[in-house]
């Protein structure tokens, strides 16, 4: 009896030790169920068994570019003009915010290949067409909160952070790509 | 006589005629409410009016990429009174958002935040959280352009979180672009956030009448003399209320339905193509406005060091500009409530109110040019009023004499009219 008594009365008892232990176990359980539930909104596995595409880019002439779809997301290829790849290439890196070499972005000078959403917020960027912005760096326009990009993707001014992230990607042969 | 024998027998295993004649006929208010005090309640009817249109226009809407545009064509065209259901939701939100909104500045104007209606102020801030998001959620069913592009830029305001951002991104998006597993789970959720709204609305009111409410004085109750009994007085004030309400919202279900909304909405998703102008429903205005201002990396002077990116800066100062709210208990510890007897924070109160104003107008237009600059300067006032001037003016603002009692002002007001 009196030994209740002094359990119930001093500032930790045997039964504040198993209360905590017994809800600490109770809430690693809660959390464990939890797993599965935030899992599954996850990609789900038709939409991780994405198949690479191949892409013709036999009928492109200097200049010209060609949006395609790729995991839901638009690409951007497009044959370079010797002009572009000349302002590409003759860029301090000192004046980029994400500094990276236009060798490094391309696998072939010619052809630029890039994940067509801007990197600030996700809209896609204007310059595939002739008729196109351009911006003021002659390469890409982001409408939405006007990013601009140059003629190797990068972001040259703008809220966008990072440069136009390039696909994994191979030439097949001279006239196709495999993206992906 | 039989119904009092049904009512007892009822009453007796649920207490819930006491509960309500308590609560909504006795329950003593301040007798000087003005009909800044009307928002409230109506906040509650148009929650109740939107969860009404949305259960009747989810019985013909399909959440997925390939019907949902066209299953809210056939709701306006072909569902009987689908148009009028409609019409009365999308609306619906933005007479939600006005009376919200009206709802809070009455709260900062008279000071309703202050002791002891701490919890009351804070569950309001959560609630305003999930309309938020609820409104965006729903604005993105009927999978037109601006849909497709606003959830396009909201969601991707997480992948601005440092390292974890773009695996949220992606699950937020339940694949790797905003696609038919995101219109799903929006639905869902859009379907789910209101019934939480509703619960945390009871608490909200749980809460207001454990004190009661506020009043113009800011000077709580004292006596009997200080209330009248909710019903009559305030259930005809809130239904004349209610009545104005409903004129101007059946002007815009008429008359302009699409007044506020987007014409590119119109325009079915394409994942290809943005729409020129981006622009979120007006109400969201004043915040992307200040998600807008912040374009510039926030690091330690004379360095190259980077801690804060500019995106996320801006993610940061928009739900700061909401968050912040819940601290005003504690930013504004003046022991006055009401602005009515504080002069200074009555002019600034103002000020804050042209801000907010300058904010949503900046927010409507591109980020170019003077705007920039413009919606800086307004950002840079919101917070400022928040974190500086409200410290401030706690310490130092000298308050006029308060009335003794509520009924004293009152019969003041009265005196003065009759001299007048």
């Amino acid at each position: 009896m009196s030994k209740d008594k002094k359990d119930s009365n001093s500032e930790t008892s045997r039964r504040d030790f198993l209360n905590m232990t017994g809800s600490a176990v109770g809430a690693v359980g809660v959390a464990a169920c939890a797993v599965p539930f935030i899992q599954s909104m996850n990609p789900a596995a038709d939409t991780l068994a994405l198949a690479t595409i191949e892409v013709d880019i036999s009928k492109l002439e200097a200049g010209q570019g060609m949006t395609v779809t790729w995991q839901g997301k638009p690409v951007f290829i497009k044959r370079r003009t010797a002009q572009e790849i000349k302002e590409a290439r003759n860029v301090d890196l000192k004046d980029l915010p994400d500094p990276e070499k236009d060798e490094d972005r391309v696998q072939k000078e010619e052809w630029l290949v890039a994940i067509g959403i801007c990197t600030h917020l996700g809209c896609v960027p204007l310059g595939q067409k002739p008729t196109d912005v351009h911006g003021d760096f002659n390469g890409y326009f982001c409408p939405c909160h006007g990013s601009h990009y140059d003629t190797s993707g990068r972001i040259r001014r703008g809220p966008a952070p990072k440069n136009l992230a390039v696909p994994p990607y191979e030439f097949v042969n001279n006239t196709t790509i495999k993206i992906g | 006589m039989r119904w009092q024998q049904t009512k007892d027998w009822i009453e007796h295993r649920l207490p819930i005629f006491s509960f309500l004649d308590k609560e909504l006929n006795k329950y003593p208010a301040p007798k000087n409410l003005n009909y800044m005090w009307n928002f409230g309640s109506l906040a509650g009817i148009i929650l109740m009016i939107m969860i009404a249109t949305g259960i009747f226009l989810a019985m013909h809407y399909t959440p997925h990429v390939d019907h949902a545009f066209n299953s809210v064509e056939r709701i306006m065209r072909d569902v009987n009174y689908g148009w009028l259901i409609r019409y009365i939701h999308t609306n619906g939100a933005s007479m939600f958002f006005i009376v919200v909104y009206l709802h809070i500045f009455r709260g900062l104007y008279y000071g309703s935040y202050k002791a002891p209606r701490e919890l009351l102020w804070i569950m309001g801030v959560v609630i305003l959280f999930l309309m938020m998001g609820t409104a965006f959620m729903g604005y993105v069913l009927p999978w037109g352009q601006m849909s497709f592009w606003g959830a396009t830029v909201i969601t991707n305001l997480f992948s601005a979180i440092p390292v974890i951002g773009d695996d949220i991104v992606t699950l937020l998006w339940g694949g790797f672009s905003v696609d038919n597993p995101t219109l799903n789970r929006f639905f869902v959720l859009h379907y789910l956030f209101p019934f939480l709204i509703v619960g945390l609305a009871g608490l909200h009111v749980i809460a207001l009448h454990v004190h009661g409410s506020n009043n113009p004085t800011g000077v709580e109750k004292k006596t009997k003399k200080d209330t009248v009994p909710f019903h009559p007085y305030y259930t005809v004030k809130d239904l004349f209320g209610l009545g104005v309400f409903l004129i101007v919202f059946a002007l815009f279900i008429f008359y302009a339905p699409n007044y506020l909304g987007h014409p590119d909405n119109y325009i079915p998703a394409n994942p290809l193509v943005t729409p020129a102008h981006i622009v979120p429903e007006w109400y969201f205005l004043p915040f992307y406005a200040v998600l807008r201002a912040i374009t510039f990396d926030i690091g330690i002077p004379f360095t190259d060091i980077v801690l804060i990116e500019a995106k996320f800066g801006g993610v940061l100062a928009m739900g700061g500009a909401v968050g912040i709210l819940a601290l005003l208990p504690w930013l504004d510890t003046h022991p006055v409530k009401s602005a009515r007897y504080r002069p200074t924070f009555r002019k600034f109160f103002w000020f804050f109110v042209i801000d907010a104003l300058v904010l949503g107008w900046v927010g409507g237009k591109p980020a170019e040019g003077v705007y920039i600059y413009i919606g800086q300067a307004a950002t840079a006032y919101y917070f400022f009023h928040f974190l500086i001037l409200l410290p401030y003016l706690s310490r130092n603002e000298q308050a006029m004499p308060l009335p003794a009692s509520i009924d004293d002002a009152v019969q003041a007001r009265k005196k003065y009219g009759a001299k007048k």
